[in-house]
């Protein structure tokens, strides 16, 4: 087939990237020289439109080992032990198809993270679907729980965190974001850095299939007659096999024969070998004859672009094939020997004898498009003017009733319950709580880690709401006690080509670096997901932050549940009563406009330090973040996981109780403290210039709000348990 | 005393039950499904997880591997062997304890603590325990067991019921029964009672940190009984 511009543009080129290619190669490409540019040129690998700004982001720190650019990032967490972790989206493929485009999401996250020699121990994910009244929500919930947990469980790793969400701007573009964590030695982590001539280039896994080919634009009718079988665009997904890839990888890995070591993912087998040879400076050569096929007359064009999941590509240390294809033996897997490195810089492919691409590797990678798009500034919302008299005609019982059955508030159980998050054994602080914990198998340490967004904030002002999430997951690490140490992000936005849409990605990346230059707390991984959007009109702005820490000793880990009965609640941080953009405002309001909360980078710092020194000490019996639903959802949410109750003090602020109660002012923990060790717990508050409130007294059964107000926990726990079972029933 | 955990492609919880049986003082070897033979043993294990990815039905591959003619030898000749959740799944394909298990009845997989109770004493594996109800973790999709009349008959004149899924207080019923299975079957032994399937995972309960520590009562119960 001949390629022309038109052609070109079917592949989702612009025509202007056309041009590129023809001058760049001095010639027209062929069709499968075509499809090659056209998946590495894509946003999804060239990173075209974020290129620019991902480098503002704040990536260096001493804990770093990796940072971007590599399968995942890396961070050390001392004695010679390293954490491996990423986050990466899988939005497209979950609306189509829920259940597989969900497991491959989480196989593929899997799959970058031993990649680089880590055997995975946890996974986290963060969904996001459109409104509870929508009719699609339900099944897509359904099948992306399935799926997650379909994938996860057969893996046999646990999923020991995630965050779940509803809001009418998904209602036609799901979000699907899957992170894991990997344990590594920190000698023994391996890298996509091809090096050295004539090193056999070999391919394990599963077989290579039609399906997923081309996942970005392939809806062209002059392809339908070249690929007989038109299979959807989502690949398909072998838990089963990624376990015994993940097996046969690890025990190859024991050994010392691999130079590089490279997933296929996203463009298959295109992205993989030419990132090796990239990054190795190298050239490639492929006899596509060799690679395992699934189905008979497979093209180079298919056999290039397919996305059929769990394979590898491997270069070897001469003579060590023989040794590497016994283990792949022993497991059941394909291993193939399809190509070398060489010294042309070229990548160059044979098919029947015949070359059918020679491409030079730098003109698809550093010579690919990078725009400056044009972004849109934005402005800090005006102060929304709330007739707050009318606060005295809510009953405060009646709103945390709402608040707590809330689809964003309500508890998780029907979700997480489906993914296996004890696997392993190590599991130390299972979903529901601040943050997954799990061991590092066989020492005192434990790895914690949790994930974020918060859409709302993002899109009522993004800078802010990019610090915001940063801030949060660096909370929810220290409400657990663990020294936050890095983070991975995934930047799920509307169209790049919408000044509004790349405003709302350019000013949350800002936000994200400043928090994390501020916090010391690096982005090591991630990715960036465009064009989330429905017809013209794009997602609310969702950054999702992986956020990981370190315990030194498990057996300090702290809870959310409050443990004794006549123990004190402080509160650390303070409270101005910002309602608006919080949920309160949203939900039982129904007002929309005005600034999200504000961040304060130095409190934020500051408090959560004191916090961990306190805990560090020992002076912290339970502990939890305030975010979304205010103070009031947070105690609450203490009681009902501690089966405790509470007495209020009457607040000292000249605020009301509504925003007491449910402002969503940033900055703040709850912490039980034991009567005994109160005056020192203050005594190092004070010190450190820390904000913080006696705010109650530990007691049986009830909250009790004021002298009016008592809810009794078995009534909170229905207000906070039975939503979602009710709407999946 | 010698245990035997065997590994079958997809085996997920193989390393769990080799932790869990070490740290209580047997001396456990790794065996690799595509043994023949297996090494002197005490106790063989079929660990969870999903073996052959599940396909076709779970453990029903799994079931006709090479070392299984020498667990189906072993468990004949009186040997004791124990399958926990898919290795409960591969007794039963095998044959080794009657019945099936059936996808859980509300279509999903449930991962949770539960309480059993155990009711028949006069076996290795819970003799002399000093309490009849234990707080266990499952992790499955395919827990509901089920069986004819008849085999229940049999099952329950045999006394082959091994736990009973119950509340912290023992009772048992409808409600508190995560898989619907037949009255609450959550593990079974064959008629000698020398094997014993069942769901839960005790290797998921031995120390405080994690879910729970019903787990140590009953692994250093069962070594001692062995002793």
């Amino acid at each position: 087939m001949l390629v022309d511009e038109k052609i070109a543009i079917e592949h989702g080129l612009k025509s202007d990237e056309y041009k590129k290619i023809c001058k760049l190669l001095k010639r027209v490409p062929n069709i499968t020289e075509l499809g090659i540019f056209s998946a590495m040129w894509n946003e999804h690998c060239s990173y075209k439109s974020s290129r620019i700004h991902l480098k503002k982001l704040h990536t260096k720190g001493k804990k770093v080992i990796q940072g971007p650019g590599e399968n995942a990032g890396v961070i050390d967490i001392e004695d010679g032990d390293a954490i491996v972790f990423k986050i990466e989206s899988h939005n497209h493929p979950s609306f189509i198809e829920p259940y597989q485009g969900a497991a491959t999401g989480v196989g593929g996250i899997m799959r970058d993270v031993f990649t680089m020699g880590a055997r995975p121990i946890a996974n986290l994910n963060s969904i996001h679907f459109g409104s509870s009244q929508n009719k699609k929500t339900k099944n897509l919930l359904r099948g992306v729980v399935h799926g997650i947990g379909g994938y996860g469980n057969c893996m046999g790793v646990p999923t020991i965190a995630g965050q779940t969400s509803f809001d009418s701007s998904y209602n036609g573009n799901i979000l699907v974001n899957a992170m894991t964590l990997g344990l590594v030695k920190k000698n023994k982590i391996f890298y996509s850095k091809a090096a050295g001539l004539n090193k056999p280039v070999i391919y394990v896994g599963s077989k290579t299939g039609r399906d997923g080919i081309h996942g970005a634009s392939m809806a062209s009718a002059s392809f339908d007659d070249k690929i007989e079988e038109k299979k959807p665009t989502v690949q398909v997904g072998d838990p089963f096999t990624e376990k015994l890839l993940l097996e046969a990888c690890l025990e190859l890995m024991a050994g010392d024969s691999i130079i590089a070591i490279q997933d296929m993912g996203a463009a298959g087998l295109t992205s993989s070998s030419i990132e090796m040879a990239s990054k190795g400076n190298l050239g490639i050569e492929i006899n596509l004859n060799k690679v395992p096929c699934r189905e008979t007359k497979m093209t180079p064009y298919e056999i290039m672009l397919s996305e059929s999941q769990e394979r590898m590509l491997i270069v070897l240390e001469n003579g060590k094939e023989d040794q590497a294809k016994k283990i792949f033996d022993k497991w059941g897997l394909d291993f193939a020997v399809i190509g070398k490195t060489t010294n042309t810089k070229n990548i160059e492919l044979f098919f029947d004898k015949k070359s059918v691409a020679k491409i030079p590797v730098n003109t698809l990678v550093e010579n690919s498009p990078m725009y400056d798009r044009k972004w849109k500034k934005s402005k800090l919302p005006k102060k929304n003017k709330i007739n707050k008299t009318e606060f005295n005609n809510f009953k405060i019982k009646d709103v945390l009733k709402k608040i707590l059955s809330n689809p964003n508030i309500c508890s998780k159980d029907w979700i997480w319950e489906q993914y296996d998050h004890t696997v392993m054994g190590d599991t130390i602080q299972k979903p529901g709580g601040d943050s997954g914990v799990v061991r590092v198998h066989g020492t005192e340490k434990a790895v914690a880690a949790t994930v974020d967004s918060s859409a709302v904030y993002c899109w009522a002002h993004p800078i802010t709401g990019g610090k915001q999430i940063v801030c949060e997951t660096w909370r929810n690490l220290i409400s657990v006690g663990a020294r936050p140490i890095a983070i991975t992000n995934c930047l799920n936005f509307g169209s790049p080509e919408n000044e509004e849409n790349m405003g709302e990605f350019v000013e949350c990346v800002q936000g994200i670096s400043e928090a994390c230059k501020y916090l010391d707390y690096p982005v090591v991984s991630g990715n960036v997901s465009f064009y989330n959007q429905t017809k013209d009109v794009g997602i609310k702005p969702t950054p999702t932050i992986g956020g990981v820490g370190l315990l030194r000793n498990y057996k300090n880990m702290i809870t959310m549940s409050f443990k004794d009965i006549g123990n004190q609640v402080l509160l650390i941080g303070k409270t101005e009563g910002h309602i608006d953009q919080s949920l309160f405002a949203r939900v039982i309001l129904d007002e929309k406009k005005g600034p999200p909360p504000e961040v304060n980078l130095f409190n934020e710092k500051n408090n959560g330090e004191t916090l961990l020194n306190l805990i560090e000490k020992n002076y912290i019996r339970s502990a939890h973040d305030i975010s979304l639903g205010g103070m009031l959802t947070a105690i609450s949410k203490m009681c009902i996981k501690g089966n405790k109750g509470i007495k209020l003090k009457k607040p000292k602020y000249l605020i009301s109780e509504i925003e007491y109660f449910f402002g969503e002012d940033q900055g703040r923990y709850l912490i039980e403290v034991n009567p005994k060790d109160l005056k020192e717990v203050i005594n190092i508050l004070n010190k450190n210039s820390v904000h913080y409130d006696e705010i109650g007294t530990i007691i049986e059964n009830d909250i009790e709000i004021n002298q009016k107000t008592k809810v009794t926990i078995d009534e909170l726990r229905s207000y906070n348990k039975s939503w979602l079972k009710k709407y999946m029933a | 005393m010698k245990s035997s955990v065997i590994t079958f492609p997809g085996s997920n919880c193989d390393r769990d039950m080799d932790v869990a049986l070490t740290k209580f003082g047997f001396k456990n070897k790794m065996v690799w499904h595509d043994d023949q033979e297996l090494p002197k043993s005490d106790l063989i294990v079929l660990p969870g997880g999903f073996s052959y990815g599940d396909y076709l039905r779970c453990g029903s591959m799994a079931s006709k591997s090479k070392i299984m003619h020498s667990v189906i030898n072993f468990a004949k000749s009186g040997g004791l062997v124990m399958g926990i959740c898919n290795g409960f799944q591969i007794l039963v394909e095998a044959g080794l304890v009657p019945g099936v298990l059936l996808r859980n009845k509300y279509l999903q997989f449930i991962c949770k603590n539960v309480h059993v109770k155990v009711d028949n004493k006069e076996n290795t594996f819970f003799k002399n325990l000093d309490k009849q109800v234990l707080e266990f973790h499952i992790a499955h999709n395919e827990g509901n067991y089920f069986c004819t009349n008849d085999q229940l008959k049999e099952i329950e004149d045999n006394n082959q019921i091994a736990i009973y899924y119950c509340d912290q207080n023992g009772n048992t019923n409808d409600q508190i029964n995560p898989n619907g299975s037949i009255k609450n079957i959550a593990g079974i032994f064959n008629k000698e009672k020398n094997v014993l399937g069942m769901m839960p995972h005790p290797e998921r309960m031995i120390d405080e940190s994690l879910s729970g520590e019903d787990g140590s009562i009953f692994f250093k119960n069962l070594l001692n009984n062995i002793k």
